[in-house]
């Protein structure tokens, strides 16, 4: 098993399978909790603000028994004073067991890895990776299919700037699944991805809703404004993919992802249908930060 | 066959880098971290050649590097070939292979990289060498041959 956790293109399948497999035990943990990792500390270094990540790493090592230290306001600490990642890094290496880092400077956690000795989970670096997101989302597909092979999937909206799409992307193309990438031309999933797929797993690219063949899942993403040059550009197709009551159906019976935050790209009308399992993806972050916090710390059942 | 000129005279002991992609001896000299270097560096330029129409040419003189030093230039001529003097012969001969990991020469071109922010030497791996490709160890951005020559000035 991988010392740290940084990029989902340090993941082997077997890897990525052994996380998802610890995540399914430990679901008889979230309600009722566990001592597994008392006595343990786990540190937060969130240079960034987070509503999800941060909350959902605290709540997964508190259900471990766990202890939970750090900031998610740089103003409150040493980094204010012209601190370096790299001492700051390894101070906290000296007060916990195991980090949590999310910082906006790309190659950051992978560099606080290299400076730790303690395990060092990313929790996101800038635009590069987010690997947990992904294995979340690897967790709830499995979780709602049975299976990730076999399945159809569909990605839809902003697919050159998303993060999530980029890791979920990668890591999918180690099962046998199909893609379908749907988004605006200027918003296409980037070169570096699509010749990986290339290589990989069979993937078609489509510009309108409307042409979506029939898929079992569609990860939607957040298309933001500040992406485009012509705002009127923004609301056209912002508006083309937005899921609402009417638009479901073209969707059939499909299941809608999100990562989360969503704006408008989902109406709210959508989240009591039967289709939405995006909340149910969301509370996915604890079992899966469970199994990742218990696996590197080796205090598994 | 007549005889072509020999416009630098031939060196005693060192090494000879030849067939550098005309324009490059600079950049060789640089990712050779020779910028400070005490002893003579002849640099020929735009020299006409047989093979690849003109070249550079960088002599180094009363040093042998080592391949494992020269591999780096591949980066900016991997026909490059490399040749150790010593009494005026020439004792080895090699073209240059590029190392799998390129550690410490080139700045990453990503401005949000975390190379760029903290003092920390630079690594790449080499993904792919025709065309070259690199990808940042850190932010894991991909580089090109053309983003190479653009960061080394």
């Amino acid at each position: 098993m991988l010392h740290d956790i940084i990029s989902i293109r340090d993941f082997e399948k077997k890897d990525i399978e052994e996380i998802l497999f610890t995540a399914k035990k430990m679901e008889q943990y979230v309600d009722n909790g566990t001592t597994l990792a008392k006595g343990k500390i786990l540190s937060m270094l969130f240079f960034e603000p987070s509503t999800r990540t941060m909350m959902s790493f605290q709540s997964a090592m508190e259900r471990l028994g766990g202890s939970v230290i750090g900031f998610s306001d740089t103003s409150t600490t040493s980094v204010k004073k012209g601190e370096t990642l790299i001492d700051t890094v390894s101070t906290m290496d000296q007060y916990s067991d195991v980090m949590v880092i999310r910082n906006p400077l790309e190659g950051s956690a992978r560099l606080a890895a290299e400076v730790a000795e303690i395990p060092v989970i990313n929790a996101g670096d800038g635009t590069n990776q987010h690997p947990t997101q992904t294995l979340l989302d690897l967790y709830t597909i499995k979780k709602e299919f049975g299976s990730i092979d076999g399945l159809k999937i569909a990605m839809v909206g902003d697919l050159k700037y998303g993060r999530t799409v980029h890791s979920l992307a990668y890591a999918l193309s180690m099962y046998n699944v199909e893609l379908v990438l749907v988004s605006p031309r200027e918003l296409r999933m980037p070169e570096d991805i699509t010749e990986h797929l290339k290589d990989t797993i069979p993937y078609i690219e489509i510009v309108a809703l409307e042409d979506l063949p029939k898929v079992d899942l569609v990860y939607v993403t957040r298309i933001q404004k500040e992406r485009f040059g012509d705002p009127n550009e923004y609301e056209r197709t912002k508006n083309t993919y937005r899921i609402d009551k009417n638009s479901i159906k073209l969707l059939g019976n499909a299941k809608i992802m999100h990562p989360l935050p969503r704006v408008s790209e989902i109406a709210r009308e959508v989240d009591t249908s039967p289709n939405a399992i995006y909340f149910k993806q969301a509370r996915n972050g604890i079992p899966v930060r469970m199994a990742l916090i218990a696996t590197l710390l080796e205090v598994l059942p | 066959m007549k005889k072509r000129e020999l416009k630098v005279s031939a060196i005693n002991n060192g090494t000879v880098i030849d067939h550098i992609r005309p324009g490059n001896a600079f950049k060789v000299i640089k990712i050779l971290h020779l910028d400070n270097y005490k002893d003579t560096i002849t640099i020929t330029s735009n020299v006409p050649s047989g093979v690849t129409g003109r070249k550079d040419i960088v002599k180094v003189e009363n040093r042998a590097l080592s391949p494992e030093e020269v591999s780096s230039i591949a980066l900016v001529s991997p026909e490059a070939t490399v040749n150790i003097i010593k009494d005026y012969e020439v004792i080895e001969k090699g073209n240059i292979n590029l190392p799998e990991t390129i550690y410490n020469i080139i700045a990453c071109t990503n401005p949000l990289c975390i190379t760029n922010h903290e003092d920390v030497p630079t690594v790449f791996n080499v993904e792919r060498t025709n065309p070259l490709v690199l990808r940042c160890q850190y932010c894991e951005r991909k580089m090109t041959e053309k983003d190479i020559i653009k960061v080394m000035g």
